[in-house]
């Protein structure tokens, strides 16, 4: 039998674990931030901070839609390649005439609908998310190559809507960095207080239990992939518009960089369990790995060791902590 | 080997888990360890094969002192636990399953295969059991891969087997193979140490009865010298006024009707009703397809013919979300696997099938599920500090508890509780058995599928037996007896 204050005892670990897990990540973000900054103060500079968050949008919106499906016990390997044929069809599309606004409209649909795809193998089609969104990750690149027959598409044009997308300010912000914080606060909500969030953790935390409760689990994940798209499409409009042109390579192995902000966030990769404020500092953790290495003269060749081993790191102190 | 264990105390953090139990075991014995859920028996269990240490205490064996380090070396020494959570390897064959980790390998490091076969095959034939050693394991029988553990342990020479809860998976004609090759062991002077919460076996099977409780044991007797009543009395600590709770509800008209249900293969022409107030008992053995004929009813499977009939209105159910929304409930056999998120907290799991219910537009009203939760908590009698601790802290009985309060949150008209009292120690049963009451007091009509025939017995207003894919028959509470259920069970007419 277990006592009333043995009970108590088990809450406040239970809570000042929940605490520690939770801050664990920032933790990190602040440290690192101070250590960059000390080697070289130019780092907080207005000027670089905005630069550095707005390195950060693409990667974090990818990563957003990326918590969703990792919380599931899923992964979408095809994010890259959904930017790439999102950004190349609003690219043909504006310059063959098309409105801008239009243009970009088109494209997150079509974000969202390979995104479903992928939802459709992995719910419908009984494939392992690994394996559905490996072979899609090529046919979507494929696609884009086949489209683009393999050379970038410039001549854009110089729309006010379609430059501001990239390259715009809002009250002296850049505009994907604004857009990077209204889709983290829309998110937010989604996750953790809307009945999708919840049932996303459900169906991650134990798929069948949550059949038996009645969710419909395959709607829920095929929405879960069609937002992971969405996210895709999304960041690739701000990089078409920054680029000012469409690149058949681009968003190449960007899944990599998302994956590792939603782990780095503390979001299990087994599924179940997962934060997107985690999310969101983990992507702002690779930002500034990222541009501190650069600021400091770090060769790139470096710093993909540098990154990686911070992620071992983090991984192996997440680890710890709930023990 | 005789083994005698004094005084063993054991705390883990500020909890203390065992507090001065004293068992001994005798060559050749079959000696039936019991106590509620949490009384200390795996501990005690995980203290002699050397998985814990033991904060005070001895354990003598044959004389000497021993301390294992760890479990291989109680296993080296003769000592070897199978634990109910078996440690097999589905996609090997029975024969690589044996000698995991302990091939037998030639002075070049090739492994023997045909050495292997004769000294698997002469186990086997030792424990009076034929096996396919080309088989592979997932093709086996949970009873067969007993078999496997244990000829796994006696090929390390154990004298000693300490079984938990060996039977909870196992068919009746597999139980009498596993007593069979128990009887062989004993014979052999191999001593059991046997856990389980099923009275019936402990008598049929046991020498003598150690019964724990809260940490500490309560006493030692001879199997003919106790009776099922004693050991209950011992378990819970106080007089059961009455193990089963008497029924007062007032039976009406007929709430749910399933007409000639089919699937290929699972079953046949299943037709029954339950009327509203009504607990309807489901027996029969296992593997019989009572599990397979409710998971169709609730929508998890398809079925192939048939119609059912809610409250006079045709259903058609095709997922458990539609059953969800006629009002029907449905607690699994497993409650870890099908029935909690066991790492979310109880309010998370409670309102599960009704979260939809808790929002508007999408979005969940928090304090509302809360207050809906905790209300539940307390109906239940649900132990645990609030509704947010999560589901893993609490007992099965607790756990259980929680199961049903998702299908009570609901507001089920039909609920189908398959095994509901698996895993729950004896307190927790009569609460569970008064709730089902309570229930069927409101009007709720109750399915229950059970394996343990007093229970069946104790419980259901009618009695449904089912032999493989068909109802055998049907019993009113005055006609049922254990002779006649087993008699429907087992086919014979």
């Amino acid at each position: 039998m277990i006592d009333t204050k043995q009970m108590k005892e088990n809450k406040n670990t239970r809570i000042s674990k929940d605490f520690l897990g939770k801050l664990g990540p920032l933790l990190a973000l602040v440290v690192l931030i101070l250590l960059v900054t000390i080697m070289n103060p130019g780092f907080i500079a207005p000027t670089n901070v905005l630069n550095l968050l707005r390195q950060v949008s693409t990667n974090a919106l990818i990563a957003f839609g990326m918590t969703f499906v990792i919380i599931t016990g899923g992964i979408d390997l095809s994010v890259g390649s959904t930017l790439a044929l999102s950004s190349a069809l609003m690219a043909g599309t504006i310059a063959a005439g098309v409105d801008p606004l239009l243009a970009m409209l088109l494209s997150l649909i079509l974000g969202t609908v390979l995104g479903a795809v992928n939802g459709l193998l992995i719910t419908k089609g009984k494939m392992a998310p690994f394996i559905a969104t490996l072979a899609t990750m090529t046919i979507y690149r494929g696609l884009t190559l086949v489209y683009t027959d393999g050379n970038p598409i410039t001549g854009i044009g110089d729309s006010f809507i379609f430059k501001f997308a990239g390259r715009g300010y809002l009250f002296g912000i850049p505009f994907p960095v604004v857009l990077m914080v209204i889709s983290f606060l829309l998110l937010f909500v989604l996750l953790h207080k809307m009945t999708f969030g919840r049932k996303t953790f459900a169906i991650g935390g134990n798929e069948k239990a949550s059949f038996i409760a009645g969710i419909k689990n395959d709607k829920i994940k095929i929405g879960v992939y069609a937002l992971s798209g969405l996210m895709a499409s999304l960041a690739g409009i701000i990089i078409t518009s920054r680029l000012n042109s469409a690149q058949p390579t681009a968003g190449t192995s960007y899944e990599m960089d998302a994956i590792a902000s939603v782990v780095l966030g503390g979001t299990s990769l087994s599924g179940g369990r997962g934060r997107i404020v985690g999310t969101l500092i983990g992507a702002l953790i690779i930002g500034t790995l990222n541009n501190g290495m650069n600021l400091l003269g770090i060769s790139s060749f470096y710093q993909q060791v540098v990154k990686g081993i911070v992620i071992i790191i983090a991984v192996l102190l997440d680890r710890k902590n709930k023990k | 080997m005789e083994v005698k264990m004094t005084g063993i105390k054991k705390s883990f953090d500020s909890n203390s888990v065992l507090r001065g139990v004293d068992f001994d075991i005798r060559a050749g014995e079959v000696h039936a360890l019991m106590g509620e859920n949490g009384a200390g028996k795996s501990t005690l269990m995980n203290i002699l094969t050397g998985l814990h240490k033991a904060d005070a205490g001895e354990i003598v064996i044959d004389g000497k002192q021993q301390l294992f380090a760890n479990p291989k070396e109680a296993e080296d020494y003769g000592v070897s636990f199978i634990h109910q959570e078996m440690n097999t390897w589905p996609e090997m064959t029975v024969l690589e399953n044996l000698f995991i980790g302990k091939e037998i390998k030639n002075k070049i490091g090739l492994i023997q295969t045909k050495k292997m076969k004769e000294l698997a095959n002469q186990t086997f034939s030792d424990l009076g059991v034929q096996l396919d050693l080309d088989k592979d394991v997932k093709d086996l029988s949970v009873g067969q891969q007993q078999m496997i553990e244990i000829a796994k342990s006696l090929m390390t020479n154990a004298q000693v087997i300490i079984m938990d809860e060996p039977t909870a998976a196992l068919t009746e004609r597999e139980i009498d193979v596993l007593f069979k090759t128990i009887h062989t062991l004993t014979e052999k002077n191999v001593s059991i140490i046997y856990i389980s919460h099923r009275m019936e076996e402990i008598f049929k099977i046991s020498d003598r009865i150690t019964v724990m409780r809260d940490g500490v044991s309560i006493d030692t007797t001879m199997t003919k010298e106790t009776t099922n009543d004693g050991v209950v009395r011992k378990m819970v600590g106080r007089d059961l006024e009455d193990y089963y709770p008497t029924k007062h509800s007032k039976i009406g008209e007929v709430a749910f009707e399933a007409k000639g249900l089919t699937q290929k293969d699972r079953f046949k022409d299943i037709t029954f009703n339950v009327k509203s107030g009504e607990i309807v008992g489901f027996s029969g053995l296992m593997g019989a397809g009572r599990t397979e004929i409710m998971r169709s009813i609730f929508g998890m499977d398809p079925l192939d013919e048939g119609e059912m009939i809610l409250e006079g209105k045709k259903l058609t159910i095709k997922n458990p979300s539609a059953a969800i929304k006629e009002g029907i409930g449905f607690l699994t056999e497993n409650r870890k696997e099908e029935g909690l998120v066991l790492d979310y907290s109880l309010r998370d799991n409670i309102s599960l099938p009704s979260i939809d219910g808790f929002s508007k537009y999408g979005i969940i009203d928090t304090k509302a599920e809360s207050d809906f939760s905790t209300m539940l908590m307390k109906r239940l009698n649900v132990k645990a500090v609030d509704e947010f601790d999560p589901a893993s802290s609490l007992s099965g009985g607790n756990q259980q508890k929680v199961v049903l309060a998702k299908w009570i949150g609901i507001g089920s008209k039909v609920l189908i509780l398959d095994e509901p009292t698996r895993g729950v120690d004896v307190g927790a049963k009569r609460e569970i058995y008064q709730l089902m009451n309570e229930l069927a007091d409101r009007g709720v009509a109750i399915i229950m599928v059970s394996s343990d025939l007093p229970e069946i017995l104790g419980v259901s207003d009618r009695v449904i037996v089912v032999h493989e894919g068909n109802i055998a028959g049907e019993l009113s509470k005055q006609e049922a007896t254990e002779e006649k259920i087993m008699k429907f069970a087992t086919g014979g007419y």
